[in-house]
């Protein structure tokens, strides 16, 4: 493929960090800096890999896709409002007293399939659900993106064993390695490397790739699973509040709410984005 | 109650596929009919109570009935976060089942004892708590449980009250069986420990007070209109548990009552006062240690009424 097939989800990238933007900006959200960081997987994902229809968002031949870092939700609420889950229009109330768009995400919007927000949840579920489509040998793919500091979780690693045990060839983890945490770096609180050696030595199928490289996310997401009878570990090196200059590798956007100048300074700096 | 349990639930599985029993490695040989017989519907996830729950919350959500099953504060308190968030949140059809309610692992020590999951988990919205008090009860509150949808917990004990089943009775969830009739004491059971409670009404007899013995296998949803009537009926109310007295049987019963506006003549609550059930020994010691047992509940009604406490034998 070329790289102008992929213009369709650059744009949706830019069109999921400018509504995020807004929408911390508007409700007072935190965590624009994970947001960012997973824009390019979210557009990937909504924009050419995952087979899911906004006319039927419950559809039992869906892919399922669980947002394990629920802090992350204004992104996803911002590419199913792209993809037509609901009307965008809806975004801006996000955080807003009476909305069902809370600041982690909430199955009770259309298109979600699972709500999370206390990290190391989500792929327990995700594995669930790929087992209980394994039983049933339904074709359908579980999608579930992870933080790096949510792998601080034991039961994270739990669900790492099970999977693999299982041979969920059906689940895909994807791991957004941006490699800040809540409040340091990931290095400074729990070193994590050698990561892929780990999500290896657990029994997955793990490559590595640019989390920002729309061509080499939608070649691995196309090619899952990475080997027969395996989970996919997908490690996608990022950039927390990738897109923001200023935004770019600080612990200070995971909980910084984009206000005032910085919010204009942002917003300009992603709309001068081709 | 386990067997009951287990033999409901290997019996009832046949005409229902969507059942998926998952252990979190426990179970020797209990559970090896219904391996053997239903494999397909048999997971056993490891020690990994947190992953289990989680598990659980997904496979429901995809159109299974999911049984967990571990034993003491395993199923629960370990998980509880995952039970909040992954099970009940999301209204996903998942039964918490615990092996080993109360001090049933006695010797083993306090941390295999189930002791505050009855406060914890009914606090979370959504959920049925049963807590069955004799095999009948368990059997049929499992049979309830494969076909109800929504979050649930069972509580098994080792112990179970003699059996007062009538001829043709049918289980009810949510509402309280009475298994004596009386009008000067009510003695409200949850669990195995009814048992305790019918020997002391036994005794009680004797002296000439008449308890009302109910056996409240349903903690929630509470049977507030038979505990209203036992409230004014008869002279007061000894809820029995073996539970911390904090937001168990007890704590649900002032709560309902009071906020009905129904005020029994008292209210005392039989159970764990504060403490770890720290002493080691059997179920029936640790009763009698911790004046759970019939003893313990027979002098207290007679402390309540203003009777000279005598020697009990």
């Amino acid at each position: 493929m070329s790289a102008s097939s992929f213009n369709g989800t650059h744009k949706l990238a830019l069109r999921i960090r400018a509504h995020a933007l807004r929408m911390t900006n508007a409700g007072g959200g935190a965590h624009i800096g994970a947001v960012f960081s997973s824009a390019d997987i979210l557009a990937v994902l909504y924009g050419s890999v995952l087979r899911v229809d906004p006319a039927a968002p419950k559809s039992p031949v869906r892919d399922r896709f669980v947002l394990s870092k629920g802090h992350a939700g204004a992104g996803l609420y911002a590419a199913l409002a792209e993809r037509g889950f609901f009307p965008v229009g809806q975004l801006l109330t996000h955080y807003q007293n009476g909305s069902d768009l809370s600041g982690h995400v909430s199955h009770k919007v259309p298109g979600v399939d699972v709500s999370t927000g206390s990290l190391g949840h989500g792929l327990s579920i995700a594995s669930g659900m790929a087992y209980a489509a394994k039983l049933k040998s339904a074709p359908h793919r579980v999608f579930c993106l992870l933080s790096d500091g949510e792998c601080d979780e034991g039961s994270t690693w739990e669900a790492a064993l099970f999977a693999a045990h299982h041979g969920l060839s059906n689940l895909v983890a994807i791991v957004d390695y941006n490699r800040i945490q809540g409040i340091a770096p990931v290095a400074d609180v729990l070193e994590l490397e050698p990561f892929a050696d780990k999500w290896a030595a657990f029994g997955w199928a793990v490559r590595e790739v640019d989390g920002h490289d729309h061509e080499a996310l939608a070649t691995a997401l196309g090619s899952v699973p990475f080997a027969p009878g395996k989970p996919s570990c997908l490690i996608a090196h990022t950039t927390k509040g990738k897109g923001v200059s200023f935004m770019e590798n600080t612990v200070l956007w995971h909980y910084r709410i984009p206000r005032g100048a910085e919010f204009d300074a942002a917003l300009a700096e992603l709309e001068v984005q081709p | 109650m386990r067997d009951a349990f287990i033999r409901t639930l290997t019996e009832l599985v046949p005409q229902h596929p969507e059942v998926i029993l998952l252990s979190g490695d426990l179970g020797f040989a209990v559970l090896n009919d219904y391996i053997d017989g239903f494999p397909r519907q048999f997971l056993n996830v490891g020690i990994a109570e947190q992953n289990m729950s989680g598990l659980a919350a997904g496979l429901a959500l995809e159109g299974h009935t999911i049984f967990t099953y571990s034993i003491g504060s395993f199923p629960t308190l370990r998980c509880l976060e995952q039970i909040r968030n992954d099970v009940c949140y999301h209204g996903a059809n998942v039964k918490i089942v615990c092996v080993g309610g109360g001090m049933s692992y006695g010797p083993v020590g306090f941390s295999h004892h189930a002791t505050e999951d009855l406060a914890i988990l009914r606090s979370l919205p959504g959920i049925q708590v049963f807590s069955p008090c004799d095999l009948w009860e368990a059997a049929e509150a499992t049979r309830y449980l494969v076909s109800h949808r929504g979050p649930a917990y069972l509580r098994l004990d080792k112990s179970a009250a003699p059996a007062t089943v009538q001829p043709g009775e049918a289980f009810r969830p949510g509402r309280i069986r009475t298994v004596r009739e009386g009008s000067d004491v009510t003695l409200a059971a949850a669990g195995g420990i009814l048992g305790e409670a019918i020997l002391a009404a036994d005794a009680l007899v004797q002296r000439g007070i008449f308890c009302r013995v109910l056996s409240v296998h349903t903690v929630k949803p509470l049977d507030l209109d038979t505990l209203t009537a036992a409230a004014s009926e008869t002279g007061g109310i000894v809820s029995i548990e073996e539970h911390a007295v904090d937001g168990g049987l007890g704590g649900a019963i002032a709560e309902a009552l009071m906020e009905a506006g129904v005020f029994p003549r008292f209210l005392v609550r039989v159970g764990l006062r504060n403490t770890f059930s720290s002493v080691v020994g059997s179920q029936q010691y640790l009763r009698q240690v911790y004046s759970l047992d019939a003893a313990a509940i027979a002098q207290t009604v007679f402390a309540k009424l203003g009777i000279a406490v005598p020697a009990f034998a």
